[in-house]
């Protein structure tokens, strides 16, 4: 046996702090995930694709699908250009946007709901003359897409700006004095080497933007078929006391975040195995 | 291609980087910017290259006005401190890189451009690493692709800053002499920037010192050493050691110090005269000083450090003599020649009084 460095911990507690904290995982983490899919299937196949199958729950699905391909793109694009803003230039407001930008993980997710209903509702500042224009901000697609933006607006940011940091400014620089325009600048040399970060930032904010409760359950007015979102008919279900369906539609719903973070693992593989900056 | 610079000013915040730069290199000129960190060296690059602004003053290549012309567009070619390849390409791509951001117009044919980059690979002899990523080749290769890739653009000027600073000794030494041979056979206008002294003697037709900002003596090497033209130039240059001392009836004394008095041309008064290693000779025999440290240098010379009232001297060895030099061997200095400035900044060449008292190796040129 090579003898291990004198930092190293004692063998023993290796063990026990990785034992501990696998149990914890499993516990806190592991452990709902299968009661989830276990209540599900509890009363069989038939009856959980059953419960998916309603009208309501379809909309559902179908809406929160579309919150978040109408969401997650513009976050990218937001996330993407604030990141850039803030590693690759100086101006004033540099490190008051790089504190915005992480508001929404400080905020309540139910305030930022509420100040979406205090601006665009009926009785809000802008819902009047809105509602004149025939435009519906509150308990309408606008207003999840808006209160979903708001709390899924870090994840890219947040992940690609640190990278961003780390690598300076020399390679575009670089780019400039060879004769790139900003633009093939930004196409050529910025976005290959944040790529990967990209994904999984994209990922992340996917995975959120799908399970997103609490600001959209202030903006949805909670009309079914109508602009109930995944999680918020989960809870419907549920108060309902119709728990297999309430569970079926949670399920598939763990299932899609499940998805999410497998593709972000298969990213994070590739990434690693590559030899060479890109695989 | 010409490159005039005149009264550059550049100032962040309170510290001014170039204060009043003004320089002019000919038509296939290699030029060294000498000075230590934080001199503005690297900031008189960068603003050369478009990629920093300046307060005031004009640059001007070819004898167009650069004020306004973005970087983009001033086809200077820069070779950066750490190569700043683009990790992300091969190494083709990256000497690609600059003929695939042209204007449609201008952008060569794929086979064309696939010509002009291996000739490029194989003018910076890495025609093999094509398909290589940078962190996939040692620091000199990648100097040579960051050099390739510059040069892809055919640049009316090359910039490189300190492009040495990040291999071996040994590589170095090497890789200088081929850049020198490659800026004479492409004809190519070259400024390097560098702290490195015996690199900017080696490399350049002429070297532009640079303190605080300002540009103190531009010069080719051996007026450097000859004639510098502050007290800083001849501290800089040629690894000089610093005395105070004072001038009476043109008598250079350096007081306690067991140093011959030197006759020199500068009015009564105290003075500063700066002593490189060679001008410096120790003799055996007994007076005032000690031998400290006898190394041989990479030349194959040998060089002593000697002790003399707590000052520790550099020198050359005047005569061989049995058991001479050895370490804590007593032992008296000759001063071949000295940088001498007055109070007012005034220079002259202190000589000895007396001749040498033995037929010295050591000459006044070279450092």
């Amino acid at each position: 046996m090579t003898p291990r460095p004198a930092i190293d911990p004692p063998r023993w507690l290796h063990l026990a702090l990785g034992g501990l904290a696998l149990l914890v995982g499993l516990l806190l983490l592991g452990l709902p995930l299968a009661a989830v899919f276990t209540e599900a299937l509890r009363r069989g196949w038939e009856v959980a694709s059953a419960a998916i199958a309603e009208p309501d729950t379809l909309a559902a699905i179908r809406l929160t699908l579309l919150v978040a391909a109408i969401a997650v793109p513009l976050n990218t694009i937001g996330g993407l250009a604030a990141a850039w803003c803030i590693a690759k230039h100086e101006f004033p407001g540099r490190r008051l946007l790089t504190a915005l930008i992480e508001l929404p993980f400080s905020v309540s997710p139910v305030i930022a709901g509420l100040v979406f209903v205090l601006i665009f509702g009926m009785q809000g500042w802008l819902g009047p003359s809105l509602r004149e224009h025939g435009i519906q901000v509150v308990f309408a697609l606008p207003g999840l897409v808006l209160a979903t933006l708001f709390v899924t607006f870090p994840f890219v940011a947040r992940t690609v700006l640190p990278l961003m940091q780390e690598q300076g400014r020399a390679e575009e620089e670089a780019a400039a004095t060879l004769g790139a325009t900003g633009w093939q600048s930004f196409r050529r040399v910025t976005l290959p080497n944040v790529k990967w970060a990209l994904l999984s930032g994209v990922l992340l904010c996917n995975a959120r933007a799908m399970g997103e409760f609490g600001a959209v359950s202030v903006v949805s007015g909670h009309i079914r078929g109508q602009t109930n979102t995944m999680p918020l008919h989960v809870e419907i279900l549920y108060n309902e006391y119709q728990f297999a369906a309430a569970f079926a539609v949670a399920a598939l719903l763990a299932l899609l975040g499940l998805v999410t973070l497998a593709a972000k693992a298969v990213l994070q593989r590739l990434t690693g195995r590559a030899t060479g900056p890109a695989p | 291609m010409t490159l005039a610079v005149s009264g550059l000013v550049r100032r962040f915040g309170d510290t001014t980087a170039l204060d009043g730069v003004s320089l002019a290199l000919g038509e296939g000129e290699f030029v060294a910017v000498l000075g230590p960190s934080g001199s503005g060296k690297s900031t008189l690059l960068r603003a050369l290259a478009g990629l920093e602004g300046a307060d005031a003053g004009e640059i001007r290549i070819a004898g167009r006005d650069m004020a306004g012309i973005p970087a983009r567009e001033r086809q200077i070619g820069v070779v950066f401190q750490n190569y700043a390849l683009f990790r992300h390409m091969t190494v083709f791509e990256n000497v690609a890189f600059g003929l695939r951001v042209r204007p449609r117009a201008a952008r060569p044919a794929r086979a064309e451009l696939a010509r002009q980059v291996r000739e490029l690979l194989a003018l910076v002899q890495i025609p093999e690493l094509e398909r290589r990523y940078p962190d996939q080749i040692s620091g000199g290769q990648r100097q040579r692709v960051a050099l390739a890739r510059a040069l892809a653009i055919s640049p009316r000027l090359l910039l490189l800053d300190e492009p040495f600073g990040a291999l071996d000794a040994l590589v170095r030494r090497e890789v200088r002499r081929w850049l020198r041979g490659l800026h004479d056979r492409l004809g190519l206008t070259t400024l390097l920037v560098t702290h490195d002294q015996e690199e900017a003697m080696e490399l350049a037709d002429r070297v532009a010192v640079m303190e605080r900002g300002r540009l103190v003596q531009f010069d080719a090497p051996p007026a450097l050493l000859a004639a510098p033209a502050s007290p800083f130039v001849a501290g800089f240059i040629g690894h000089a050691t610093r005395l105070e001392g004072k001038v009476q009836d043109g008598v250079l004394r350096f007081g306690t110090l067991p140093l011959p008095a030197l006759r020199v041309a500068l009015p009564d008064g105290r003075a500063t005269a700066y002593l490189r290693p060679r001008e410096v000779v120790a003799l055996p025999g007994a007076g005032g000083a000690m031998v400290q440290l006898v190394r041989a240098t990479a030349e194959g010379e040998l060089r002593l450090v000697v002790q003399a009232s707590g000052l520790a001297l550099d020198a050359v060895l005047g005569e061989a003599a049995p058991g001479w030099p050895a370490r804590g061997a007593p032992c008296r200095l000759h001063v071949v020649a000295a940088q001498v400035f007055a109070a007012d900044g005034t220079r002259a060449l202190g000589q000895p009084s007396a001749p040498a008292p033995v037929a010295c190796r050591a000459g006044t040129e070279g450092v």
